[in-house]
């Protein structure tokens, strides 16, 4: 009974193969922000070393691919999660059991454990039962399950688990407090008299009044007023405590490694579905792209996820954008008028590409992308306290070292370079940037107020932030192959209030 | 127990949102003075009555049974004034005796409870002698369930079964609590019982067997036992102490509610006696419904300007019935803002259930009474003031529904008389489509008249009285716009004695 891993198909890749680092690109293009809260809520899995590193190798790709189409199917998800969350409970408990004191306790968190362990795995099988599952992870997966479920050591566990949780149930006891002492014995059917006491009140009764019952945060836990009350409890019901005894000493260790490495490694799917899910359900659209080592690019309906993800409970709707790179066209300029989603535009291609190589589904309805080898970005920081000459070295020192170590299968992206210098220099330097770039036949995004560099050759195509015709202050937020203009008007000063007679009829509804 | 003397089906929510445009309305209508009068200093009375006259009732049915109730208020002054003290006492008897409950532990809720609910008892026995002694000389449904609903619930049986458990509850005997064993052999679903013997209804199960009992004993010494003991304590009485506290709230709601009720009606009472005293009679208005149109009144006066100048105010005779439209010019200063405020006030006080200022009075329901006033110069300048006056028309557009009142004074004159016509031409052309009545008090003749010659059937056009040789009446009557406004006259006049003082006409 062995399985290798759901996210990497070879088991030599099993290990070794997690960065820890952050990539350089992933400030610049917003990955931070994005990972950051895809992983969020999944801390204790430790998830970001995944995201950090990106494949080279298209089969493993695919392979991730065929796990989240699986995942896709609702049925499959929910079996997962209903998993995932079961064992983040067994988890707890055992770790919890290193710290109690009372040997009772003890035993009694371990035999919970082993109960919501049992659950766990009985109801991921079930709940996986009929699902049409095509990938080879996951089926994988699912014919380790189904071999470990009716072997004899899972058997056991889980008829002395049961058998032991019913005998504790039935225990029934009272507890008479007058000062210091305490007595215990057992229940002899006593009334409620909480109950007795709301009757008495209830014709006062009206609205809704604050909640007295005090929140004692009785959260797991025994003190020692508890555990003599307990240990008269284990005299009164002597038998139900044996079974107990021998569960405990029965069943240690009952995790196997396999489970342990699967619940670990199947949330970095779950992660990131649910994450993409809040933007499905604003209407926007995910693809699985076609990685190619073509330079024909092709993508619809994108959006930056960053933004999409800051703007989650903004109303307005989230704008998309399209591009295409065809025949000899690498280079995608983009100008127009400012505060019009250039930067997000660029930070939306690199985004796309580098989700793509992590074998993630990418914003958009369709998507063909390139295979690159690197991501390289140079974005302009905002404050710059040293003079402007060091600042225009250093941002040439390290246009020069990427473009020394980029290849022809490396991605360029470049923000808004050279703004603080003469706009000869800019024109001048972007230039020789520019050429450089098509003389690598690399792939690039180059953000710049310059039009001059949309017109170098076939090479470069000219994108534009757009503005409503009608109120050029109005952006729109769409990107578009051609080159910038702008128009503007006047309105009525009853308008702008929408006072005229048929704006007010509309107003008031009938 | 409900006291239901404002509605007869639900609670008075003093503390609802008001209407959006309040503001507007309380600056526009002076509706400040009206309930100072009310209130007498009294900053809560102030509060519930503007609360009351805000939050406008729109069913026919409601507003009668307010003024049935308010009736039996202005006849017994006394009686009322009786009742409104005792929730005053309990709120005085729970700050001397620095009740309340205190919510650190179950048994500090559970004790504190217990002598919250043993002072309320005092307070209820009270008000069931009230009810006792006046319940025969109230005539209103409202009063009437509620007397019989306080004679009825609190008998003196009921007063002992109270008693008895306010004295169980302090436990001398110990807690005797139920449990279970939950998740880690954890103590569970702890229940506090009622011990055997002490329970009337027990019957003695003759083979019952006795269980074993182990025990033992807290040293003295021992904190952090005596802690985890309370603790375990406090989980038993949890509910309990729970339920007792709730009850002492739903009490104590229920006497805020009193307040809150009876303060409107106090408040009236007050009112009906400050104007018997200047001599203007009130009158108990006919509500219409809300589909109709009907607007009738004979001697109606602006109640605010009666409480300032503490004199009989000569009030107005109009017949508006079947009108949507009123539009009303005539004589600066004479008398135009001050019958524009007296329609509004009256429409508000009726919907509120009271009287109204005047000697007859019957008007339709308005789903909702809206102002747009002419406005002194923007102290922020921050718009020029036709821009200030359109974002306000936008806002009252935004929240006006069909069959609401309107009331314009001299609105949209910020421009010149043409263009602020045609913009007033419109907006009061498309909200009469939309069935809102409209009052319209104006200096623009370019737009009473296109309205004039139209010859609408539910327009009416009211002129400020003007006798020859200049003198006022402060009266209106039934008449078609005139070209010229005489601001003149009150431009000489003002300006003999102000030399600051700059022609108000364009």
């Amino acid at each position: 009974m062995t399985f290798p891993s759901v996210i990497f198909p070879a088991i030599n890749t099993l290990a070794g193969n997690e960065s820890l680092f952050i990539p350089d690109f992933f400030v610049d293009l917003n990955l931070d922000q994005v990972i950051d809260a895809i992983t969020e809520r999944k801390q204790e899995y430790n998830l970001k070393p995944f995201f950090f590193t990106p494949l080279h190798d298209v089969e493993v790709i695919n392979y991730r691919q065929d796990v989240f189409r699986d995942l896709e199917n609702p049925n499959v998800l929910k079996a997962i999660k209903t998993f995932a969350e079961k064992m983040a409970v067994v988890r707890r408990y055992l770790n919890m059991i290193e710290k109690l004191y009372f040997e009772y306790h003890k035993e009694g968190w371990f035999l919970e454990a082993a109960i919501v362990y049992c659950y766990a795995i009985q109801g991921l099988s079930r709940d996986l039962q009929g699902t049409p599952i095509k990938s080879k992870g996951l089926a994988d997966f699912l014919a380790y399950i189904e071999s470990y479920i009716s072997s004899p050591v899972f058997e056991t566990l889980q008829s002395d688990s049961f058998e032991c949780k019913t005998a504790l149930s039935a225990i029934q006891y009272s507890v008479i407090i007058k000062g210091n002492w305490v007595r215990v014995r057992k229940y002899e059917s006593e009334i409620d008299y909480s109950k007795e006491v709301e009757l008495t009140f209830e014709k006062f009764k009206q609205g809704d009044v604050k909640n007295y019952r005090i929140d004692l945060l009785k959260t797991s836990g025994m003190n020692h007023v508890e555990a003599q009350i307990l240990d008269c409890v284990v005299k009164l019901f002597p038998e139900a405590f044996k079974v107990l005894d021998s569960f405990f000493v029965n069943h240690h260790d009952f995790i196997p490694d396999v489970i342990l490495t699967f619940d670990r490694q199947i949330q970095f799917y779950v992660s990131y579905l649910d994450f993409i899910e809040n933007f499905k359900a604003k209407g926007l659209k995910f693809c699985y792209p076609v990685v190619t080592k073509e330079k024909n690019l092709h993508v619809h309906e994108a959006f930056d996820l960053a933004l999409a993800n800051k703007r989650l409970f903004d109303p307005s709707a989230v704008v998309t954008n399209d591009f295409f790179l065809s025949g000899n066209e690498r280079i995608l300029v983009v100008s127009g008028p400012n505060q019009g989603g250039k930067t997000t535009f660029a930070r939306m291609f690199g985004q796309l590409h580098y989700l793509s190589s992590l074998g993630c589904p990418v914003p958009g309805s369709e998507a063909t992308l390139f295979h690159f080898d690197q991501i390289y970005t140079h974005f302009e920081k905002e404050e710059d306290i040293r003079n402007l000459r060091g600042k225009l070295q250093d941002d040439l020192v390290r246009i020069h070292s990427i473009l020394e170590s980029a290849t022809p299968d490396s991605i360029i992206i470049m923000n808004e370079i050279f703004t603080s210098t003469t706009l000869k220099d800019a024109i001048f330097l972007s230039k020789e940037v520019i050429q450089r770039i098509i003389q690598l036949d690399a792939l690039g995004v180059c953000v710049t107020f310059i039009d001059e560099l949309s017109k170098m050759g076939e090479q470069t195509v000219s994108m534009v932030s757009t503005v409503v015709p009608e109120n050029p202050m109005q952006r729109t937020f769409k990107i578009i192959r051609m080159p910038a203009d702008g128009l503007s008007y006047a309105i009525c000063i009853a308008e702008k209030h929408q006072l005229t007679y048929s704006l007010i009829k509309e107003r008031i509804a009938q | 127990m409900k006291a239901y003397l404002l509605f007869r089906d639900r609670d008075f929510n003093p503390k609802a949102p008001l209407p959006a445009n309040s503001a507007e309305l309380i600056h526009d209508l002076e509706l400040t003075t009206l309930l100072n009068t009310m209130a007498l200093g009294d900053k809560f009375l102030f509060d519930v009555s503007k609360a009351a006259i805000l939050l406008s009732l729109d069913e026919i049915d409601t507003i009668l049974y307010r003024q049935e109730v308010m009736k039996d208020c202005l006849n017994n002054p006394e009686v009322i004034r009786e009742l409104y003290q005792i929730p005053l006492e309990a709120i005085e008897r729970k700050h001397q005796g620095w009740l309340g409950i205190f919510t650190h532990t179950p048994s500090g809720v559970l004790s504190s409870a217990v002598e919250m609910m043993s002072m309320f008892v005092i307070l209820l026995k009270k008000l069931k002698t009230i009810a006792d002694k006046n319940a025969a000389s109230f005539r209103s449904e409202g009063f009437n369930r509620f007397f019989s609903m306080i004679q009825e619930e609190l008998d003196d049986e009921y007063f002992d079964t109270v008693e008895y458990h306010l004295k169980q509850l302090k436990f001398r005997d110990g807690v005797l609590i139920s449990a279970e064993l939950g998740k880690g052999n954890e103590g569970t679903n702890y229940a506090l019982r009622l011990p055997n013997e002490k329970n009337k209804n027990w019957l003695k199960e003759v083979f019952s067997k006795k269980s074993p009992v182990y025990s033992f004993t807290i040293s003295e010494r021992d904190d952090a036992g005596a802690r985890a003991l309370g603790d375990l304590k406090d989980t038993g009485v949890n509910a309990a102490a729970n339920a007792l506290a709730q009850a002492t709230e739903h009490i104590e709601n229920f006497l805020n509610m009193l307040r809150n009720e009876l303060a409107f009606y106090v408040g009236c009472i007050n009112l009906k006696e400050q104007l018997g005293q200047i001599g203007n009679p009130i009158v108990f208005p006919v509500p219409e419904s809300i589909t109709k149109r009907r607007h009738a009144f004979q001697g109606l006066y602006d109640v605010c300007l009666a409480l300032t100048m503490k004199q009989q105010i000569v009030g107005n005779d109009i017949n508006a019935d079947n009108k949507n439209l009123t539009i009303i010019t005539g004589a600066n200063q004479g008398g135009k803002s001050t019958f524009l405020r007296s329609i509004g006030l009256a429409q508000l006080m009726m919907q509120a259930g009271m009287f109204v200022p005047a000697r007859e009075f019957s008007a339709n329901l308005c789903h909702g009474i809206f102002t747009h006033y002419r406005r002194k110069e923007d102290a922020s300048m921050k718009s020029g003031k036709l821009d200030e006056e359109l974002t306000r028309m936008s806002i009252i557009v935004e929240q006006i529904k069909p069959d609401a009142l309107l009331l314009f004074n001299e609105s949209f004159a910020a421009t010149n008389e043409r263009e602020g016509s045609e913009i007033a031409r419109q907006i009061v052309s498309a909200l009469l489509e939309r069935n809102i009545k409209v009052f319209f008090v104006t200096h623009m003749y370019e737009f009473a008249r296109i309205f004039y010659e139209k010859q609408m059937k539910d327009a009416i056009f009211l002129r400020a009285e003007r006798k020859t040789g200049g003198k006022r009446t402060f009266r209106l009557s039934e008449g078609e716009p005139l070209p010229t406004s005489f601001g003149e006259d009150v431009f000489n006049n003002v300006f003999k004695t102000q030399n600051n003082t700059k022609p108000l006409t364009q």
